[in-house]
């Protein structure tokens, strides 16, 4: 017997006598005898107790750093009710709510979470998330190109996270996309540049916001000009950061996208977290994936229900607005309960904590000798130094001292070495910034 | 009376649910041009309001360990709680994925091993874990299939054959990739039709999608012949993993023939379906195929393990990082549970109760395809279908009961599907449960029709009306004040 399996022998005896077969093995007689009797090379079962202390042996192999990165991870606190609150296994081990009579309560999140998008993004609906930031990206490029028509043309700011970028590349090559990107100025989007580079094809231009760099990006009358040639605005924008800076449709977008890992998502080694997509009301029935809406009952109460499913795999095959089946569930309940936990003034404080903490780093190692800013524009929580210091030896000693230093960017392009973004969130004290900066001092 | 608030109707101007540390850092104030004009209206809740809403709004969900779960496809198994557990440590959760190497050899492991443990189960050479969900590894699967063509200079390979019984996910996957949709038509069974399949072989061909068993739990007793003919002519042979339970440790789809498949860890591997996400889809191909997975792809050389980000015929990014590693814990916490010992254990209890459940339905419910099934089968509705009582009103009337219902109205080959998948899990006595409320319910049929087709009657709401919410769309807060 095993702890997972309750068939005790006289169980199975009793169901296989209803069957009318002798064995289980005659219910595989359609196997091919060729595909059987292979060895099965994994590892033996383990009770708990020795899983445990495997697990232990494992942990004990990494070593958590403080982080001083960002590049599209952050670490921020983490309030202890949503662990409890998202390991209910209401929650936790419900399917997609097919069954609305029995699925209120995720569909009633997801009405919640869908509410606070637009909320954060000023945009008219959201759906019920994505797998993450960057394929949120790669579907608001498709469903350009799906609202376009024969439209093919994407543009991309170079300023935007090159990993994004990648996955754009990856996803355009499906549909025969083009990708132009198009080359920064002074460290954020060359708007001019790509009203110039703008096609009578071109589906949409997309983004990012704080960049790849950390800077704040304005867009001025862009979203006017998309809007003037029919192309799509799309604005990749870290959601954390709209407690503060304008928001995507205070800047024209169309679509706004983006990782929300960043609403007290941990690290978790880069998942799992949540893509967010919200547009206007005009394009929701182009949008991809699934949305919650409220309808009533046949007795007149208030429900939830998926609606628009017309738009969807399971209906519509082939012709969908994407593959996409499900979405990233539990995660958006996560930034459900971090938002309702933080609440209104919560939010605003903890990312303005890791703005005061991020600009006061950004200032101390300006006075050492090894830093410049080269861009000097207005960032929020993460930003980048010029260096003249190894990098590599430099994120060692780091590393040595408990410490993950800032992201290379010379990783992305090799002309861009010594060019290094630090993030600092509000888990980061003052004693430690200090600490980190006197290590980078010693240096 | 069951709970109905929302979340913003608790809040209390002022009230608040967080605790910061004070910061002694001065205040950096930025330009106004920057800031929003107006914050956004979060709730403002204390977090005993927020603790009680939440356990509240849990309460109108049906969860695996609420009731019988035997949602056919979907492989609702037990998700043991020690596996949680695990892949909460700290040492894990707090890991950045821009670490350097040498500080995440612990993680880096339980990736590789996994990758190594699903090859073995699998027969295909190597894994990548970073497709997010099913349908993801699906987009992976078939993207590989495209640039294996291109890489060849075959571009007139523009077709993907999917049978008419697929999951609707496999052709939008396939259109979604670039690719044109075949459909052939199935055996009566929902087995691909030899002959259907040579008419549609071609030089156009890219590939064909297949699960295996199929959706109505048949064994493709032709798999050898299927992939020969697909292999003689030029195609790639693509396996949904959705059904990969009943033969897990018992038979191998790289040994049947295909070259690509993806494994769905929320499925096979018992890692929580979490509500629709967050999921697993790792993708696996033979070794011809290996250039092309998506990067980066985790290594080992001697003890070390590492992230190997660039090879020049991948396919390219389809993640940020490296996928859903906290799920890939689970998986792995469940993989070592289990071991060798138990996995075809596994396999052979699902097929035992798929088809002690259909042998004891059969004379009360349709049964299209009368044959041993391996871990889910298919009715087409009553056998009495006098009264009118349909599928549909069969499964709302099994939530008075407690009880899930199965997957309704899929697949598509027969009018009235009730697809039914009762996983290893479920003993004896909950099967016998189920058999005798399905019994109650095909009587209630006829007794009492109309209280079948009113049903649910029990359940925190009844039956919806869903051409309102599609016809005029509130999907936010702000649309039930406005």
């Amino acid at each position: 017997m095993f702890k997972y399996l309750p068939h005790t022998p006289e169980d199975i005896k009793a169901m296989l006598n209803t069957i009318g077969v002798k064995d289980i093995n005659a219910l595989y007689d359609d196997v091919p005898e060729a595909l059987k009797g292979f060895d099965l090379d994994i590892p033996s079962s383990m009770s708990e107790l020795e899983l445990t202390s495997h697990f232990k042996s494992l942990a004990a192999n990494n070593r958590p750093l403080k982080s001083f990165m960002g590049m599209g991870a952050y670490d921020h606190y983490t309030p202890s009710v949503i662990r409890h609150l998202i390991e209910r296994q209401e929650f936790l081990t419900a399917y997609t709510p097919y069954q609305p009579e029995v699925s209120q309560g995720t569909l009633q999140y997801i009405f919640e979470y869908q509410s606070m998008i637009c909320e954060l993004t000023g945009m008219d609906v959201s759906n019920a998330s994505m797998y993450d930031g960057a394929t949120a990206t790669a579907e608001a490029m498709y469903m350009a190109v799906n609202v376009g028509k024969k439209r093919k043309h994407i543009l991309v700011s170079l300023t935007m996270n090159p990993v994004i970028v990648d996955v754009l590349r990856t996803y355009a090559y499906n549909q025969d996309i083009e990708l132009e990107v198009i080359d920064s100025l002074g460290g954020v989007s060359d708007k001019e540049a790509i009203k110039d580079a703008m096609r009578h094809d071109t589906a949409a231009v997309i983004t990012q916001t704080p960049n790849r760099y950390g800077l704040i990006e304005a867009y001025g009358d862009l979203g006017e000009a998309c809007s003037a040639n029919k192309t799509l605005f799309v604005i990749n924008q870290d959601p954390s950061t709209l407690s503060h800076l304008k928001t995507p449709r205070e800047q024209g977008a169309d679509i706004a996208v983006g990782e929300a890992q960043s609403l007290g998502i941990p690290l978790s080694f880069g998942g799992p977290y949540i893509g967010y997509f919200a547009t206007t009301n005009k394009l929701m029935r182009k949008m991809p994936g699934r949305i919650c809406g409220v309808t009533k009952d046949k007795d007149g109460k208030r429900a939830f229900v998926l609606t628009l499913q017309a738009r969807e795999q399971h209906i519509r095959r082939e012709k969908a607005n994407s593959n996409i089946c499900s979405n990233q569930s539990l995660m958006a309940l996560f930034v459900t309960i971090y938002l309702s936990i933080m609440g209104k003034e919560g939010l605003f404080e903890v990312q303005n904590t890791s703005k005061n903490h991020a600009h006061y780093l950004h200032d101390m190692l300006l006075k050492l000798p090894h830093f410049t800013d080269s861009f000097k524009k207005p960032f929020f929580k993460e930003f980048t130094l010029k260096t003249t210091l190894d990098v590599h030896q430099m994120n060692k000693v780091l590393s040595e001292e408990g410490y993950l230093g800032p992201f290379n960017q010379g990783d992305f392009n090799s002309n861009q070495d010594g060019l290094i973004t630090f993030s600092v969130t509000e888990k980061r004290t003052k004693e430690e910034i200090d600490h980190f900066i006197d290590i980078m001092g010693a240096l | 009376m069951a709970y109905d608030q929302l979340i913003f109707e608790r809040s209390q101007r002022g009230r608040i649910g967080y605790s910061l540390p004070k910061s002694e850092i001065k205040e950096y104030p930025l330009d106004d041009a920057l800031k929003r004009t107006q914050a956004p209206t979060l709730p403002e809740v204390s977090e005993f309001d927020v603790v009680r809403h939440f356990t509240n709004v849990s309460f109108k969900n049906h969860g695996i360990e609420t009731g019988f779960y035997p949602l056919g496809s979907c492989t609702m198994k037990y998700n043991p709680k020690i596996n949680q557990d695990l892949s909460n440590m700290e040492a894990f959760t707090s890991l950045h994925p821009y670490q350097p190497v040498e500080t995440v050899q612990g993680v880096l492991e339980v990736l590789y091993e996994t990758q190594k443990m699903l090859s073995r189960i699998s027969g295909l050479d190597t894994y990548s874990l970073n497709p997010y969900a099913g349908a993801h590894g699906e987009l992976v699967g078939l993207m590989i299939i495209r640039h294996y063509h291109a890489s060849k200079k075959d571009f007139a390979r523009k077709k993907i054959i999917v049978p008419n019984s697929a999951h609707g996910t496999n052709p939008a996957s396939a259109a979604t990739a670039g690719f044109d949709v075949v459909e052939v038509a199935s055996n009566k069974d929902g087995t691909v039709n030899i002959e259907s399949l040579k008419g549609v072989l071609n030089a156009t061909t890219a590939g064909i999608m297949l699960t295996n068993p199929n959706t109505i739990g048949m064994f493709e007793k032709d798999i050898m012949e299927i992939a020969t003919l697909v292999h003689e002519a030029g195609g790639l042979l693509y396996y949904d993993g959705a059904n990969l339970n009943p033969i897990m440790g018992l038979a191998r789809p790289g040994d049947m023939g295909f070259d690509i498949m993806h494994i769905n860890l929320h499925k096979t591997f018992s890692t929580p379906h979490g509500g629709g996400g967050p999921g697993s889809g790792p993708v696996g191909v033979t070794r011809a195929l290996k250039p092309f997975l998506p990067e980066p792809v985790i290594r080992k050389a001697g003890n070390h393990f590492f992230i190997d980000q660039k090879d020049e015929n991948s396919i390219g990014r389809i993640s940020h990082f490296y996928g859903n590693v906290g799920v890939v814990l689970k998986a792995y916490a469940f993989l070592r549970t289990n071991g060798k010992e138990h996995l075809s254990e596994i396999a052979k209890l699902s097929t035992l109760n798929a088809n002690y459940v259909k042998e004891s339905l059969k004379d009360t419910f349709k049964l299209p395809i009368d044959k041993y099934c391996k871990h889910e089968f298919v009715f087409d509705g009553l056998i009495d279908k006098s009264t009118g009582v349909t599928t549909y009103d069969i499964s709302k009337r099994l939530l008075d009961y407690g009880i899930h219902p199965p997957t309704m109205y899929f697949p598509l080959l027969y009018k009235e599907s009730m697809m039914i998948e009762p996983v290893e899990n479920e003993s004896k006595q909950t099967l016998d449960h189920f058999i005798k409320t399905m019994k109650i319910i095909a009587k209630e049929a006829l007794s009492d029709p109309d209280m079948v087709k009113n049903a649910p009657h029990t359940t925190p709401v009844k039956r919806l009306d869903e051409v309102k919410a599609a016809r005029d769309p509130k999907v936010k807060f702000k649309d039930l004040i406005a």
